[in-house]
């Protein structure tokens, strides 16, 4: 019984980390079109900017701030630059092929900047050590990250659901010319919300990295399953992004788990059951 | 300037077509006479890698469908030669006949080819790339951790380079020369399959696909059977080319399934020029040529490859074959 508690709160916990990732690059999706390889790269990014501040400043408050702002700023800068000319309707696989571009880029430079090791992060030191929770003893840490988890899934939704912005962010998911054409800079919009998804996918590294470590490699692996996230939850959606990152991050530790050889193998399972229930996931925007 | 010289190789290409095509095929039969092993080796694995990405090109450029995990079929072939070839314990050794293993190779990957394409094919765009994607880092893992029946992240060593035998004769392409000339046969074979099939009526289809899908639907198309036969005929031909690399190497390791390999196939179409089959033979020649050719290139060669596919994105999404032919 212990076990499973324990299972269940660190799938939790990795589910809190996933909507985090999930989050950004549905949005992004559902507003440009445009799925960002680079997306694992922004949240590796993130761990390293991070574990740089917290030796230098001795604080992982200040990460946590700071880190999501320099790569949402780089963000913008990625946006203008690049995705900007790739906009359309049949330029998808160009989109694609240009943030996995970025995103070999990203990994080798990030390799040459932080060295091919794994890094081990502490957690800041208010939230180390272990609490008693639900009958177990439990990573304060842990506990901490599903709470943030869950105020940043609270924070997203007021904002793109109660909030002027959050109206037009939406108008622009369902017709982007449209919001366009009624005076509203759309470009302005797009790069909002490339910033804001990419300043996510680092702000889930920052929190991220006193569990997993940092590691080349762990770009690709938090990238697949974010895909496989959207894939079962529907691109476009906060709670596709949310129904998705419970059931992978369940799938992914629960299989761990039991069954480490084919771990991998439960979330195919559940993405493969899904694609044939509902082609375009379990809450995503129909027609895309 | 440039786009004068340009200009002038565009028109010489159009007017000596055939006669480059038959200086190419020529310089592939004299190959091995004039160069060292190690520049036969390097010819050897680009016409593997030109192999697999040509297949590749049958998807992507041909039919539309953005398949980020080809890599799978390419692996699967290695490990399906691999667990029937290799004189590793883990493995069953029966036999290095191609006329046996290559049926099995062909078989074991159009099943998996099968089931994926049935599922994957149920979306498009960007659900396909996706859930092909996690298709082969599912495989990826399972070749990791399965480590009893994949050989874990070592794979599978002690692959023999084939023979060929009926009854009492036999022929082995054990030394490298031989082994080339195989390749480049059974290169050769699959570029003018490939060929005629994307001239027929059925290639046609596939192009028609990948412009509008909707419109050939309405024309009365079964879009799904035609994309489901080329996503098999990829798959298979992907997994011809892995089971050569094992055979060239004698080993299958995880890495013929990782999604670099994917990308990197993905790459040699694109720099090569989608859409075309000479142009990935050019990408593969210049993806797997490159790093031989300036050192600092090896130590910073992912940063190369994604400034090298940001450019021809941005630039020339035609490849190197679309500059040619003046298209953008």
């Amino acid at each position: 019984m212990d076990t499973i508690t324990i299972q269940f709160l660190n799938g939790l916990v990795f589910s809190m980390l996933l909507f985090v990732m999930a989050a950004g690059l549905s949005l992004m999706f559902g507003q440009m079109n445009v799925i960002n390889l680079a997306h694992g790269s922004y949240y590796m990014l993130g761990g390293y900017v991070g574990l740089t501040m917290v030796r230098e400043f001795e604080s992982f408050w200040i990460a946590l701030i700071l880190a999501p702002v320099m790569v949402g700023t780089l963000g913008i800068i990625i946006e203008y630059f690049f995705l900007r000319r790739l906009y359309g309707a049949h330029r998808h696989l160009d989109q694609v092929l240009c943030t996995y571009g970025i995103a070999l880029i990203a990994a080798d430079l990030i390799r040459w900047t932080w060295g091919p090791y794994v890094v081990a992060v502490p957690p800041p030191p208010q939230l180390q050590g272990q609490v008693p929770f639900l009958g177990i003893q439990f990573p304060l840490y842990r506990l901490s990250l599903i709470a943030f988890g869950i105020i940043i899934a609270t924070l997203l939704w007021i904002f793109i659901e109660r909030t002027r912005i959050g109206m037009i962010v939406r108008a622009g998911v369902s017709d982007a010319r449209m919001v366009s054409a009624l005076g509203i800079n759309i470009h302005f919009v797009f790069a909002g919300v490339f910033a804001l998804s990419t300043a996510l996918a680092a702000l889930a590294g920052v929190i991220g990295a006193p569990i997993h470590s940092l590691y080349p490699g762990l770009d690709f692996e938090i990238l697949i399953m974010t895909l496989a996230v959207v894939v079962v939850g529907g691109l476009g959606t906060l709670k596709g992004a949310f129904l998705g990152s419970i059931l992978i991050g369940m799938a992914d530790t629960f299989g761990k788990a039991f069954m480490p050889e084919f771990a991998l193998f439960f979330i195919f399972a559940v993405m493969a059951i899904v694609l044939l229930l509902r082609p375009s996931g379990l809450l995503g925007l129909q027609g895309r | 300037m440039i786009a004068n010289y340009l200009h002038d190789i565009r028109f010489w290409l159009a007017s000596h077509h055939q006669a480059v095509l038959s200086a190419a095929v020529i310089v592939a039969i004299v190959y091995p006479f004039a160069v060292t092993t190690y520049i036969l080796s390097l010819g050897i694995e680009v016409l593997i890698f030109a192999i697999f990405a040509m297949s590749l090109d049958l998807l992507l450029g041909y039919t539309g469908l953005p398949s980020f995990g080809h890599a799978a079929f390419f692996g699967l072939g290695a490990y399906i030669l691999a667990y029937f070839s290799s004189h590793s314990e883990l493995a069953l050794g029966l036999t290095d006949n191609l006329l046996i293993t290559l049926p099995i190779v062909i078989l074991g990957t159009a099943l998996v080819a099968v089931m994926l394409g049935f599922l994957a094919l149920r979306t498009s765009g960007i659900y396909f790339l996706m859930i092909t994607l996690a298709f082969a880092q599912m495989l990826f893992s399972i070749a990791i951790r399965w480590s009893s029946v994949t050989g874990g992240s070592d794979g599978l060593t002690g692959i023999p380079r084939p023979t060929l035998g009926i009854g009492q004769w036999k022929y082995s392409f054990d030394d490298r020369p031989s082994f080339y000339y195989l390749v480049l046969m059974i290169f050769l074979i699959l570029w003018w399959m490939l060929r005629r099939i994307v001239r027929s009526p059925f290639g046609l289809a596939l192009r028609g696909i990948r412009v509008n899908e909707q419109r050939m639907r309405a024309l009365g198309y079964n879009t799904f059977r035609y994309k489901f036969a080329a996503f098999v005929l990829a798959g298979v031909i992907a997994g011809l080319a892995g089971m050569l690399l094992a055979q060239f190497f004698w080993h299958a390791v995880p890495q013929n399934l990782f999604w670099s390999m994917s990308g990197q196939a993905l790459i040699m179409v694109i720099v090569g020029g989608a859409g075309t089959l000479t142009g990935p033979v050019i990408g593969a020649a210049l993806i797997r040529l490159l790093p031989n050719l300036a050192s600092t290139y090896t130590q910073r060669s992912e940063t190369f490859m994604g400034v090298v596919l940001i450019l021809f994105v941005l630039f020339a999404p035609g490849g190197i074959i679309g500059v040619l032919r003046g298209r953008r």
